[in-house]
């Protein structure tokens, strides 16, 4: 569950499962044989990438009319409709034809193809059966991306493509020090209401702590749970706990924990303040009845029925949901609320980037996959894909302000906005996954009030030195 | 035999016996070999740690106590799945009040054998999204919404069925006995349809009850089947991973705080989830063994004199 990208619960059938692993036998056959041709020194086709149209200001890659881009997209939460809105963006502006293909099976199809040296020019490389990025670049495949982030942006080109993203994001593509994915999508974490709820019962967002608990408990007396979280995957209520830690003791103390510091719970201040303030909710009785035994699209649903007030997630929310929420319900997010001497200010929140972009090395049509990219990054673009998977992009104020967004992304655009440079982000989910499972286990068991803070305080420590003790854990360090 | 029979057997034989090699036996030898190395699963580069990885093993609090909830679930699963099956089995099959000196079951005997046999063409994923919605832990849920009615339970404190650690093992056992003793009672049946009617004639004649002619007729005659069941339901409760990963919280289940955690949970979650593929091999032959073990046992154990009739 956490990961930025939407989460993608469709599950894998015995019958598909059995195709399968009939396909792949098949495959393997032929890729032997790729394999082994490889080995016996390839490399004699030399690639045809000379530009075929006239390098100009507007068209820094010498893009051809009536060429053709073959484009591969990971068809999952966020669905492969925006990837074809912008095919016929290009189209109109290019000429240039392209072959589509949304699928969730991107290793099984594009395996064999980027053995044989045929791979597609551009590929959303995301979902479970994504090919590992580090593989990819290790074995030569991926186009090192700073070519187009250092071509001028469409929408202004006096400046560079890279100046022109949210600061941070395109780290999360970089392997030994190039670019070679772009993380495209732009998340954020935090809670969610309904502002109609809000309106009614005469509630404002609640900037502190206690106006959260005053709201929780205004709410409980009327029947409405305070807050609702993911119960069976306690990822969700993590990013509450977490985000109460970073936000308390700021980046030091969020540092400390991604740098498996002695002291990043059992004797941090910031950590102890939040685990007390959440266990608060759960001592008062505020949180929603049953909460912590339900999957996430159940509780996010009886959210939706207004059984709750709050709850936590990222920005795939609203898209999660879709289907499930009433017309006049009006998501809204914000960030967490601020306990007494906090380092950071109220409206600083978790963000980061997902859902990899790559463009292959051996593309046949290179100058177009660039062009794509760049166009992806631009404020037509960026806008197409809001309306389409009702998400952000990595695009700095990405959306143009006449385009109507669902209210629950237009909320994190605003939130964003307010934001400014104060983000935050954990590493220690994609660094440490079993320290992350054991701190999820002891969220767990606090939600159910079978421990007390002090108690998750030293289970979650005990998981921070374990994972310490691991040798390997010295190379990832941030300062 | 007649010349050339064996060459004409050893000919039949050898594909079998060949896919048996390469897709069962070579990967055991395989996962027996990782499992000595300190394997992360990504990339062929490990080392040999020797047998680092089983001494760990039985270090490791979580992989101890996911040995002893199978051994639970191989004591419970297997014990109230035959006696209930067996229990219906008779009933539906010599239960009945005697008629005129026949033996029959009880009254609508035909109709309980389809019903009971329904929950067993039942996939697990759908057994699961099922008991998903009985053990539900809101008021949304089938028993919480029953006992709520009753007027039991608080509708702000509904029990928690999959997550309080004191419950979810026997919620689980439940599963999977309502799921076992459909099938078992159609094997039972079969068996004692099998048995002459005479028997259970003499044995009115002479006086017998229902409880009496049970023990002493049907479940004598009918020991085959049920060493047979004993050994499927025993690898039943081996295995468990697909209700247990898809029921409970936590990354491949186990949850809440690993009070439901089985060798199989514990093994998927180290070898994809933590990278520790060389000890999830270790895990993986451990429970080879033990499964071994447990049939072996199972079928020493109840061996008994087979009975003509």
């Amino acid at each position: 569950m956490g990961s930025t990208s939407a989460p993608n619960n469709e599950g894998l059938g015995r019958r598909d499962l059995i195709k399968r692993s009939a396909a792949l036998g098949l495959i393997s056959v032929p890729t032997m044989s790729f394999l082994s041709a490889c080995a016996s020194g390839g490399g004699g086709d030399t690639n045809t990438d000379k530009p075929k149209g006239e390098i100009t200001k507007d068209n820094p890659f010498g893009v051809a009319k009536g060429g053709k881009i073959d484009v591969v997209v990971f068809k999952g939460g966020y669905g492969d409709d925006y990837a074809k809105a912008w095919e016929a963006s290009f189209n109109k502006k290019w000429g240039v034809t392209a072959t589509h293909t949304g699928t969730q099976e991107i290793t099984g199809k594009l395996q064999p193809r980027f053995n044989a040296g045929n791979p597609p020019d551009i590929v959303d490389n995301s979902g479970a059966q994504k090919i590992k990025i580090d593989v990819l670049h290790k074995s030569g495949q991926l186009l090192d991306l700073a070519e187009v982030l250092d071509a001028p942006s469409v929408d202004d080109p006096g400046k560079k493509v890279r100046d022109t993203l949210i600061p941070g994001t395109i780290d999360a593509g970089l392997q030994e020090g190039k670019v070679v994915a772009l993380n495209y999508i732009y998340t954020v974490w935090g809670l969610w209401y309904s502002g109609k709820l809000f309106k009614e019962k005469g509630w404002t967002e609640p900037k502190t702590w206690d106006e959260f608990l005053a709201i929780c408990k205004d709410a409980t007396a009327q029947g409405i749970g305070g807050l609702a979280h993911q119960g069976k995957y306690p990822y969700y209520i993590n990013v509450a706990i977490m985000d109460l830690i970073a936000k308390t003791g700021g980046l030091e103390a969020m540092k400390a924990i991604d740098n498996l510091d002695p002291k990043a719970f059992v004797g941090s201040d910031a950590a102890k303040q939040a685990v007390e303030a959440i266990y608060e909710v759960v001592e008062k009785g505020y949180l929603m009845p049953g909460t912590n035994g339900l999957e996430h699209t159940e509780s996010q649903t009886r959210w939706n029925q207004y059984k709750a007030v709050f709850i936590t997630s990222g920005s795939w929310l609203e898209n999660e949901q879709l289907k499930q929420t009433p017309a006049d319900f009006d998501m809204k997010f914000m960030p967490m609320p601020l306990l007494p001497g906090s380092k950071m200010p109220y409206e600083a929140i978790r963000a980061g980037s997902g859902e990899p972009f790559i463009i292959p090395a051996k593309a046949k049509n290179l100058a177009e996959a660039k062009e794509f990219m760049r166009m992806m990054l631009s404020k037509e673009w960026s806008t197409l894909f809001a309306k389409e998977a009702n998400s952000l992009t990595i695009l700095a104020d990405g959306v143009d302000p006449s385009v109507k967004l669902r209210p629950g992304t237009q909320s994190t655009v605003e939130a964003s906005k307010r934001a400014g440079t104060n983000t935050f982000r954990y590493l220690y989910t994609e660094w440490y996954s079993e320290m992350d499972t054991e701190i999820q286990n002891a969220s767990n068991e606090l939600m159910a009030k079978r421990i007390q803070p002090a108690e998750w305080l030293k289970r979650a420590q005990a998981a921070v030195d374990k994972a310490a003790k691991d040798p390997a854990a010295k190379n990832n360090r941030r300062d | 035999m007649r010349k050339g029979q064996y060459t004409f057997v050893t000919g039949f034989l050898l594909v079998p016996v060949a896919l048996y090699l390469v897709f069962v036996i070579w990967p055991y030898v395989q996962t027996f070999g990782y499992s000595l190395t300190d394997w992360k699963g990504q990339s062929q580069d490990f080392s040999f740690v020797g047998f680092d990885n089983y001494a760990a093993l039985f270090e490791d609090d979580v992989f101890l106590g996911a040995v002893w909830h199978n051994i639970l679930f191989l004591v419970f699963v297997p014990v109230v799945t035959i006696l209930l099956a067996l229990f219906f089995a008779f009933m539906v099959n010599a239960g009945g009040r005697s008629r005129a000196g026949g033996v029959a079951g009880v009254a609508g005997s035909k109709f309980y054998k389809v019903v009971y046999f329904f929950p067993q063409v039942l996939s697990l994923a759908i057994l699961a999204v099922l008991f998903g919605a009985v053990y539900r832990s809101d008021a949304g849920g089938m028993l919480n919404g029953l006992l709520l009615k009753l007027g039991l339970i608080d509708a702000d404190q509904p029990v928690e069925w999959l997550n309080e650690p004191d419950f979810v093992l026997w919620a689980l056992v439940a599963v999977v006995v309502w799921h076992g003793v459909g099938f078992y009672l159609v094997l039972f049946s079969a068996a004692m349809q099998s048995i002459p009617r005479d028997v259970y004639e003499a044995a009115l004649i002479d006086g017998a009850g229902r409880a009496q002619s049970f023990f002493k007729i049907t479940l004598p005659l009918l020991w085959d089947s049920v060493q047979t069941a004993w050994v499927y339901l025993g690898i039943v409760a081996m295995d468990m991973f697909v209700l247990v990963s898809t029921m409970t919280s936590g990354d491949y289940g186990g949850g809440p705080d690993h009070h439901s955690e089985v060798m199989s949970t514990v093994m998927m979650r180290n070898f994809l989830y933590f990278g520790k593929s060389g000890y999830a091999c270790a895990m993986g032959v451990v429970m080879l063994l033990l499964t071994l073990i447990v049939s072996v046992v199972t079928l020493r154990a109840t061996r008994r004199e087979r009975l003509e009739f």
